[in-house]
Order: structure tokens, then sequence, then C-alpha cells
């Protein structure tokens, strides 16, 4: 326990003083009458605190979630009663479920108003309760030391998740004896399951015994810290590594035992040879039915491994024949002292094989398309990845042109993905790459966004413009909601119900907010174009238009086996 | 196949966790067929019982999810025969139904059961025991012109010796290992 000297103060004061004891120097939010204590005492911490004013409370949300994402803070956001702790919900859900530490702090009416449907009353507890790892209502200023330091310590230990705590005007107003204690146990909780080395050696052998072993790595590997011990062992082993949405960038693309993303729109060769690989470990990732397909055909034929920190996660989808529990910086540090060093050239020239089929009968078209057509998603990702040489954070929106971002995107730096990985939020990335790029301003942040993601959070421009934060925005304009229209087509019958969009003049917005904004539609302007859009010191928007029609491929029919990846 | 389960559920005192617990089954679309809870034999924890009827994978499942919150110190679950359990139900018949002949004391002496007050115009009757049991003596003085009826939830108690004040000092000295 660290103990420190009491001192009486106002319980606004004790919230900034308990943000400043967590090491937070920066917050994201939106004031309101319920929370307006603590903005006053926002004032007279403004050296030691910079609070990110955002557009729209989901906008502070995101923000913060991206914040979190590319460094290894938790993400703090401030928001009033009713309506503005509402707007929270979606981020919430979005942090839940792509296990993002997060601080959400909520005004409440005062406590004697409480279930009266007193003005901007919402049963805040209520709504947030299935979207938060956990949640706390304070009534007594006393409360609020406490409650802070549970709160820091449940976001960031074991799987991280969001927390909401929800602060009564009276509690903000009257005054407590404050002294700060770091939250270091809960008896209740056991945040890092430790290690059994028996299920290690049990795993090590079936990976020792196996011809075609297969690594599937999720996002654990970046939450865990592990990207030595990751790299260690699938090179000791010389195991086949693919990666889910959230797992890239645990280790480069370019690493010759990378083999690709997995998934609905992940690439040939890993989904393809989840079905005959004979031993599957999945190291931190939870088998999302977008990884999988059908379930009862997944991975069938093979031994599973399953390295995972949640127990819950454990048989929750796939049987594990080995589950081994535990952080998985200590589990494969562990695991690489009991496998053999091997190497698999035959089964990993079975991925080559797939791939160049996957070049051929995909990527060429899309990357090198006929001249007549109209520019392609991939070629302008691959011109961003080849101009940055891979190394930029990228954050992504949600729909065709984030399957794309990863598909091309060439990652070559350790944590540089922010997407909406398990909720799938479109308006995600504007607000994110802010975050991101307040939480690393030496690396180059780029959100991709698709014309309709874009309008669902636009208004974060202004954000962008206010605090002058240098991050770039491009956005692949094909005037319709892309995926949806593509399941519309092969799904269907083509009958494009509601997809087509009819936008406005996203140059004339953007240089609204005085952002420097360029728009490509032909070829031979795109490579300029992306020069003078990286080379930019400030932030900048450039707007490309892309084929209306295009689809994304391969991809795995919802429902269907991965095996059954289409290439057309 | 599906099978009665009993779940049952330590847990600190505090506001919410019944809807965190609750959110758990309803999520899944699994209805609970009866829920109690109270504090345990340790001071500030509480004890949730509950009974669903599912397949045993999926209370696996719900048991893990349970287990996951933070303030649940522990849950468990358990097939009928590895528990002691009781349900009790309350029974109310108008007085003079009651006093009109010997029938109903019959009855709820060869249910086992007992009056358990004598108020102005009702008599309450009380009876112990499982689920079936309260059913026949409720069938029985239905009959009679029964006017309320109320049945509580299970309350159960694993066969097995362990306790819970040891569990306890298990988890808080395994912490402080740490
Ligand atoms: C908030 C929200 N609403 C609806 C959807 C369903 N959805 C998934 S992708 C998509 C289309 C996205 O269109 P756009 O942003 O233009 O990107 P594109 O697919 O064209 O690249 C929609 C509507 C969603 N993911 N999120």
């Amino acid at each position: 326990m660290v103990t420190g000297k009491a001192k009486v103060m106002k319980g606004c004061d004790a919230i900034v003083e308990s943000l400043l004891k967590e090491g937070v120097d920066t917050i994201f939010g939106y004031p309101g009458g319920a929370i307006m204590p603590v903005y006053d005492s926002l004032y007279d911490y403004q050296d030691q605190l910079k609070h990110v004013l955002t557009r729209h409370e989901q906008g502070a949300i995101h923000a913060a979630q991206g914040y979190a994402r590319v460094s290894k803070n938790v993400g703090v956001c401030l928001a009033t009663s009713g309506p503005g702790a509402t707007n929270l919900i979606t981020g919430l859900a979005d942090a839940y479920i792509d296990s993002t530490p997060l601080v959400c702090i909520t005004g409440q009416v005062a406590s004697h108003l409480l279930g009266t449907d007193a003005f901007q009353e919402t049963d805040v507890l209520g709504v947030s309760t299935p979207v938060t790892k956990w949640n706390f209502q304070i009534t007594k200023p006393e409360e609020i030391p406490g409650a802070i330091a549970k709160a820091f310590y449940i976001a960031q230990s074991g799987r991280p998740g969001p927390v909401l705590i929800d602060i009564t005007k009276d509690a903000q107003f009257g005054s407590l004896n404050f002294k700060y204690n770091k939250c270091l146990e809960i008896r209740s909780y056991r945040p890092v399951p430790s290690v059994d080395l028996e299920q290690v050696k049990k795993a090590a052998e079936l990976i020792n015994n196996a011809k075609r072993p297969m690594v599937l790595f999720g996002q654990g590997v970046i939450l865990g810290d592990a990207k030595k011990e990751f790299k260690s062992f699938i090179e000791k082993a010389g195991i086949p590594s693919a990666w889910t949405i959230l797992g890239v960038s645990s280790i480069p693309n370019e690493h010759p035992l990378n083999v690709g993303m997995l998934g609905m729109h992940g690439n040939y060769a890993p989904n393809k040879l989840t079905s005959e690989c004979d031993v599957l470990i999945a190291v931190g990732m939870r088998f999302d039915d977008r990884v999988t397909g059908k379930v009862s055909t997944f991975a069938a034929q093979a031994k599973v491994i399953h390295l995972e920190i949640d127990p819950a996660e454990i048989d929750k989808i796939i049987k594990a024949d080995v589950a081994v529990l535990g952080d998985c910086k200590s589990s494969l540090s562990l695991l690489t002292q009991y496998v053999n060093s091997a190497t698999h050239t035959n089964w990993l020239n079975k991925f080559k094989e797939l791939d160049t089929e996957e070049y051929r009968e995909v990527q060429q078209k899309e990357l090198i398309p006929d001249t007549n057509k109209k520019i392609t998603m991939a070629e302008v990702i691959d011109a961003l990845s080849v101009k940055t040489n891979g190394e930029a954070i990228m954050v992504t929106d949600v729909g065709q042109h984030q399957m794309v971002a990863h598909r091309y995107y060439q990652y070559s730096s350790w944590k540089s993905n922010v997407t909406s990985g398990g909720l799938g939020t479109m308006g995600f990335a504007l607000p994110a790459a802010l975050g991101a790029k307040l939480a690393q301003p030496n690396r180059e942040v780029i959100a991709v966004i698709g014309d309709g993601g874009f309008q669902m959070t636009i208004q974060e421009l202004g954000t962008i413009f206010q605090y002058e934060i240098p991050v770039k925005i491009l956005v692949l304009n094909n005037e319709f909601l892309g995926m949806v229209r593509q399941w519309q087509q092969l799904f269907f019958d083509k009958r494009y119900a509601s997809t087509e969009l009819v936008n406005p003049d996203f140059q004339t917005i953007v240089k609204g907010y005085h952002i420097p904004a360029e728009l490509v539609d032909k070829r031979e302007d795109l490579s300029d174009a992306m020069d003078r859009f990286i080379n930019s010191n400030s932030s900048y928007f450039l707007e490309v238009r892309v084929g209306k029609e295009d689809n994304v491929f391969p991809m795995v029919p919802s429902g269907s086996s991965v095996s059954d990846i289409r290439l057309k | 196949m599906k099978k009665q389960y009993t779940i049952i559920v330590y847990t600190e005192n505090n506001i919410g966790l019944m809807t965190r617990i609750s959110n758990v089954f309803s999520r899944r679309h699994v209805n609970i067929e009866s829920i109690t809870c109270s504090e345990s034999e340790v001071r500030g924890v509480h004890r949730f019982t509950l009974v669903v009827h599912v397949e045993e994978e999926k209370v696996i499942k719900i048991v893990k999810q349970i287990d996951k919150q933070i303030e649940v110190l522990k849950a468990v679950y358990h097939v009928n025969d590895e528990i002691v359990y009781q349900e009790v139900a309350l029974y109310k018949i108008p007085i003079n139904v009651f006093s009109s002949g010997k029938e109903i004391e019959h009855i709820v002496r060869a249910h086992y059961a007992r009056v358990l007050a004598v108020k102005g115009q009702f008599v309450i009757i009380e009876k112990t025991g499982h689920k079936e049991e309260t059913q026949e003596l409720f069938d029985a003085l239905n009959p009679y012109g029964l006017i309320g009826f109320v049945r509580s939830g299970r309350i159960a108690i694993p066969k097995p010796m362990e306790s819970l004040k040891d569990y306890i000092k298990d988890l808080e000295s395994s912490i402080n290992q740490n």
C-alpha cells in the first residue's frame, strides 16, 4: 500500500487529484450540468491535465480508446449525466469487446434526486452494466479516491476493459479528507491466472509431435506486451502464424513466419490451411465468428492449444485439447523452453503456394487494375504502405476500406493497429485517430475511413482543428455503404436498398474546418497527392474516388466453412 | 441433454451485482427458474442460489461468465444429487374453511406442513420441501378455496465439506503472495 498524507478538499478536486495520482495527463470529454464542478476544478489544473473537448461524447470515448490502444495508458473520458452518459455507450461496448482499458467518469444528479426522473437523470449504472468490466456509483465524497483507484486497477489489469464511475453532483461538491492509495488487489478478482507448468508441457508435447502446426494470434500478444516472447516462440518452433484483425502488428508482416490475416476477408492460405493443420495454437484470441466461419468444421481435424488470460474464453467457441491459462508473456516464454527447435519447410511452402494463387487471382487485379478502371482501394493502401514504409499507426473505420487496409498495408512496427474489431463501429476511426496521435505524437497516424463512416463522426474535424492535431485522414469514397452493398450484390440479388450515398462536397466541409484537403480521381495523380498527404506537418485530408461497385475478395460467406473461402 | 442445475454464487455485498449476474442469463436467453439471495455465514459475503434448466455445456459457460465478474468470490454449479436443498411455501386459507371440519387439518398433517399463523379472517399454512412436495400440498388445498400461495426460490447446501471461510482465507492469502 502506498500511503500519502491526508488533505481536506472538495470532491471535484479529489477526482482530478486522483487522476493525477494515476499518472493521467490527457483526458477527453464534454461538459454539462451534472459534471460542472469537475470542469471547474479542471480550470485550476490546466497545466497538469490536458482536457480535449471533442464535439460529441462518442468522439470523446473513441478518442480515449485510440489513446489507450497505442500507449500503455488507460484512456480517460468525462461526460455529464443523462445524454452525455448515454452517448458513451457505443464506445463502452466497443472497448468492452475489444478489451481496451478505459475509465469513464460521468456526472449524475444529486443523490436525493436519484430515481425521481430529475432533469438529465438516467440510470447510467443500469444502462452501462452489460458493456463495462465494472461500474460504480459514488454518492459520498469520501468514496472518491477509493473508487477511482479501484477503477484504474480493474481497467488495466488482467484482460483489460472499460470501467465507468458515476458521481452524483453532491459528492462532487462535498468535501473529504483526501488520501490516495493505489489499488493493488481485490480479493474477489484474480486478473492473471498463474501458468500451470503441466499444461505447458502438454502443449509442448503436442507441438513437438506436430507435422503441420499453425499459430493463430490475436490482440493478446499486444495486450500482454509479449513482442519478444511471441517472436522467440514461433521462430524456435518454426510455426507459420496467422493473425486476427486485432492481432496484426504483433510481428511485422514481412516476417517469414507471418502468413497473413484470418477470417472473412483474410488471406487465402491461412483460411484454407486451418482445415489442414494438425495442431492449432491459439494465442490471445477468442475465435470470433468472423474468424472461424462455421464453427463445427473449423479446424475440426486439429488438436487445439489455447493460450488465454480469461478462463471464460476457454471452450467458449472452440474446445481446447490443452488450455494454458495465464498472461501470454509468461506462458509463451515457458512454452518456448519446452518446444524443440524445428522448421516446417514443406508446410510453410504450402502457404506460399496458396499466396501465389491469391496474388494471381485477386491481388494482382486489385493492385494493377486495367487502366480504364477507377482507382481501387488496394492501390491507395499500397501506395500509402510503400510511402510510409509500413511504419504508420493505421486507424481504420468499418467496411470495405477496413478490410482492404488490413489486407494491403504492410504493418512493420509493433502496436500500430487501431480498429474497431469486435463491435465494428462505424464512426470509430476519426476520433480514435486523434486520440492515438495525442498518445504518439512522434508517429505518423493515419485514419482510413469510408464515405459512410466519415459522416458518422465528421464533427470531430472540429477537435482536430481546435487542438491542431496533425492526424492524416484518408477517405476512400465509393459513394456507397460499400460493404453492405457488396452483400446486397452477392446475397440479395443486387437489390441496393438504402446503400447509395449522395454525399456533400467533403472538400468544402474539411476546408471549412481549416484543414488542407485534396481530392484524387485519376490514377496518375495518386502518387504525388499521397506524398503531399504524408509529408504534411499538419493534419491533411485526402479523398480518393474509388470504384463504386468494387468488392473485397477473398471472402468466406457468412456461415460457411473457412476452407470454402471464395476468390471471386 | 437439458437438466436441472443449481448455481451457487458467493459475492461481495454491492449494489448492482444482482443485475450483473442476471444479465449473464438474460443475454444468453436462459430463463432463471428461481433465485434467492441473502447474507452467508461470512459477514458481508452474499450468497445467490439460482436454478436453471439447461445443457451442462451451457451451465459451465454461464458459471465461468459469472465467476468472471469482479465482485464474485466464487461461482459453482451442482446437480441435485450433490446438494441438500429446500424451498418453503405459504398457503392462505379462509378461516371458515379451516374450522368447518377436520379435513384441512388432516391434509396439513399428512403433508408434514404446519399452521404458521391464525389471523382474523384467515390461516397461514407453511410447508418446507422440494418443489414437488409443496406443489402436492397446493393441489390438495386448492379445491378448498386457497386464497393465497407463495413459494420461495431454492436454497441449497452442497454435500462436500468445504468451508466458505477457509476458501476466502485462501483467496486472501494467495493474493498477498502475488
Ligand atoms: C454504427 C454502424 N452502423 C451500421 C453498420 C453496418 N455497416 C457495416 S459496414 C457498412 C458500410 C460502410 O460504408 P462506408 O463507411 O462507406 O465504407 P465502405 O464499406 O464503403 O468502405 C455498414 C453500414 C456498422 N458497422 N456500424
